[in-house]
């Protein structure tokens, strides 16, 4: 048994279910101690990447090691260093709180007084003591995920599997949730954690892989991922359309790249080496040219442009880096609509 | 913030397994019955219902009935208390489907724990719920008169049979629950079991039905355990309703071979689902 510097460490896994293949040579590694984001659309694997990680499913092909265990030739011992916090709040509705943790306690073999203590320290950590003693059926959306991490933190485990925890929740449970994954992550235990929406990636995230169709293609930390689409873009909004092909002028001087123009918006928009110079730059032309501006600036892509460039969404310009990516090549027709319209919710 | 540092220790001998299959089963044993604590109706529910039947028959059909030898509302109490042991399937079969569906059996399963204890604790919980039904059906029975003809130690063989007939239809249930889409199914359950239930030697005497429609009540194993349970309990119409049949001849064999085949079959399904459920 040896404890490596990955946490996870899974290398070709592959599952297939009924011709289908959920995971395709699905490579991963996390450093342990850190929270690492499995991003991708509904589909996409991640949900059975966990699975696999945690035990419930075997792998077909590959291999994975968890906190050191080998998921296939040890799972028992895999299961003695992981909390599993799957996409319902799996918890006993008509327990108490209390009663719940007491009763995962004593199924992790933490004898009776033990279970109660922990399941009263754990109660104390997630906010929950006041509601403690009611029956979970009771409990706010944000409250039962609460009640669920605090389940799956039991053991105080070595991995942490947390399958889009906030899915469901209004905003404000889900800033709740966000905050114990934090302090989790804080107190050294390593994260994967799986999630449609970018925001709370780019959170909570140390290290993201963006998985499309049960393969990982890409990696990185969220703001190096945003880097590689191509950093700043200048963005130039007219009121007459007839001045779309001077503005175009004006950012094409700005810009290294051919610059894009969408005329259904008015908009013009180039990726920019150097911000404050670009936009200096271009508002002196734009107003030598008297171009009428309705709008003007430079900001760097958010994760949802890099997701959906990097899945085969719609490109945002010619110049993708992306271009040596494995399965890029056919883009998924659905799915990004799909995703926008979730991150959006 | 103190944080308990546990790794459990992986029990090493058949001896320690054992002793972790029986921690774990009683954990969720315990589980079952507190939910009966925090949910009395839902107890009293599962009361009513049976006693409900009970009279409903005993008082609406039981004036019209005529059993040679006998009353009739003693008549179907042994039938009631089989039924309801039949009807048990259903409560197994919403447990398990639950917990699938709402990811607590997913849990269970990526914790340390003994594999076996979601089953053992299901069954005992269970069979104690079934004792308590019991013990107020026998109560209302002795209300409308039914009473225990024989000794107390037929008696307690015949409440061994009833038990034995829903310890094998746990099985049943549990691995219905596991092959369901969903809690919502257990209409298919009761769609099943209603016909059991009722196309038996429970309500009527098969004597009394067409001869095919006879011949397959009395064949049904619920009515074993029926016919077995009237003659253990001394019923006075058990001679005079006798059909003379084989089946009915050898009730209590059957009431117990039935159960036995039923375990056989269902066990290693119900097994070999839950192994699946890491396909």
């Amino acid at each position: 048994m040896t404890e490596t510097q990955f946490a996870v460490d899974a290398a070709g896994l592959r599952k297939t279910y009924g011709g289908t293949a959920a995971l395709d040579g699905l490579d991963l590694r996390v450093p342990a101690g850190t929270v690492h984001g499995l991003l991708g659309p509904n589909g996409a694997g991640k949900t059975t990447c966990v699975r696999v990680l945690a035990t419930l499913a075997r792998p077909d092909g590959g291999r994975a090691a968890v906190a050191g265990h080998d998921v296939v030739r040890a799972p028992a011992l895999v299961r003695t260093r992981i909390g599993l916090v799957g996409q319902y709040a799996a918890v006993d509705e008509v327990l108490t709180g209390r009663q719940n943790l007491v009763m995962f306690g004593r199924l992790h073999h933490l004898g009776v007084r033990r279970a109660r203590l922990r399941a009263g320290e754990l109660l104390e950590r997630f906010g929950l003591a006041d509601a403690a003693d009611r029956p979970a059926a009771g409990y706010s959306g944000g409250m039962r995920r609460r009640l669920d991490l605090a389940a799956g933190m039991i053991l105080a485990p070595a991995v942490l599997f947390l399958d889009e925890p906030t899915t469901g929740l209004d905003p404000r449970s889900r800033i709740e949730v966000w905050d114990a994954v934090r302090a989790l992550a804080g107190g050294g235990t390593t994260v994967l954690l799986t999630t449609q929406y970018l925001e709370e990636a780019d959170r909570l995230a140390d290290a993201v892989s963006v998985v499309d169709r049960g393969r990982v293609i890409a990696e990185g930390s969220p703001d190096r991922l945003k880097s590689r689409i191509g950093g700043d873009h200048l963005r130039i909004v007219v009121e007459d359309p007839g001045d779309l092909g001077t503005a175009a002028a004006v950012a094409g001087r700005v810009s290294a790249a051919e610059p894009e123009v969408d005329a259904g918006s008015l908009a013009v928009a180039a990726p920019v080496p150097d911000r404050v110079a670009a936009l200096t730059a271009a508002v002196r032309a734009l107003d030598e040219a008297g171009v009428r501006v309705a709008d003007i600036g430079v900001r760097r892509p958010t994760l949802d442009e890099v997701f959906l460039h990097l899945t085969g969404g719609p490109p945002r310009g010619q110049d993708g880096p992306a271009k040596d990516e494995p399965a890029k090549d056919e883009p998924a027709k659905d799915e990004p609509a799909k995703n926008d319209e979730e991150v959006s919710a | 913030m103190t944080v308990v540092p546990h790794v459990p220790q992986l029990p090493r001998t058949p001896l320690g397994r054992l002793r972790w299959a029986a921690a774990d089963g009683w954990t969720l044993t315990l589980r079952a019955l507190t939910h009966w604590v925090r949910r009395p109706e839902q107890l009293a529910m599962n009361l009513l219902f049976p006693v409900m039947v009970v009279l409903m028959m005993g008082y609406l059909f039981g004036g019209q009935m005529e059993v040679p030898g006998g009353d009739y509302r003693a008549f179907i109490v042994p039938g009631m208390f089989a039924m309801t042991m039949v009807f048990g399937v259903e409560s197994t079969f919403t447990a398990i489907a639950v917990d699938a569906a709402r990811g607590v059996a997913d849990r269970f399963r990526a914790m340390p724990m003994a594999p076996s204890a979601v089953v053992v604790g299901r069954g005992a919980a269970d069979l104690v719920d079934s004792l308590l039904v019991l013990a107020v059906m026998a109560l209302c029975g002795v209300l409308i008169g039914w009473r225990v003809h024989g000794g107390a130690g037929a008696a307690l063989a015949g409440l061994g049979l009833l038990l034995l007939l829903r310890f094998a239809l746990i099985w049943v249930g549990v691995y219905l629950g596991l092959v369901a889409k969903g809690p919502e199914s257990v209409m298919m359950i009761q769609i099943l079991v209603w016909p059991v239930g009722f196309l038996s030697s429970a309500l009527v005497a098969p004597s009394t039905m067409p001869g095919w429609l006879g011949a397959a009540a009395e064949w049904n194993p619920m009515s074993a355990t029926v016919t077995a349970c009237r003659g253990l309990f001394g019923d006075p119409s058990r001679t005079a309703l006798a059909s003379g049949s084989w089946a009915a001849g050898h009730s209590v064999l059957l009431a117990v071979a039935w159960p036995l085949v039923i375990t056989a079959v269902f066990f290693p399904l119900a097994v070999r689902r839950h192994r699946a459920l890491g396909r």
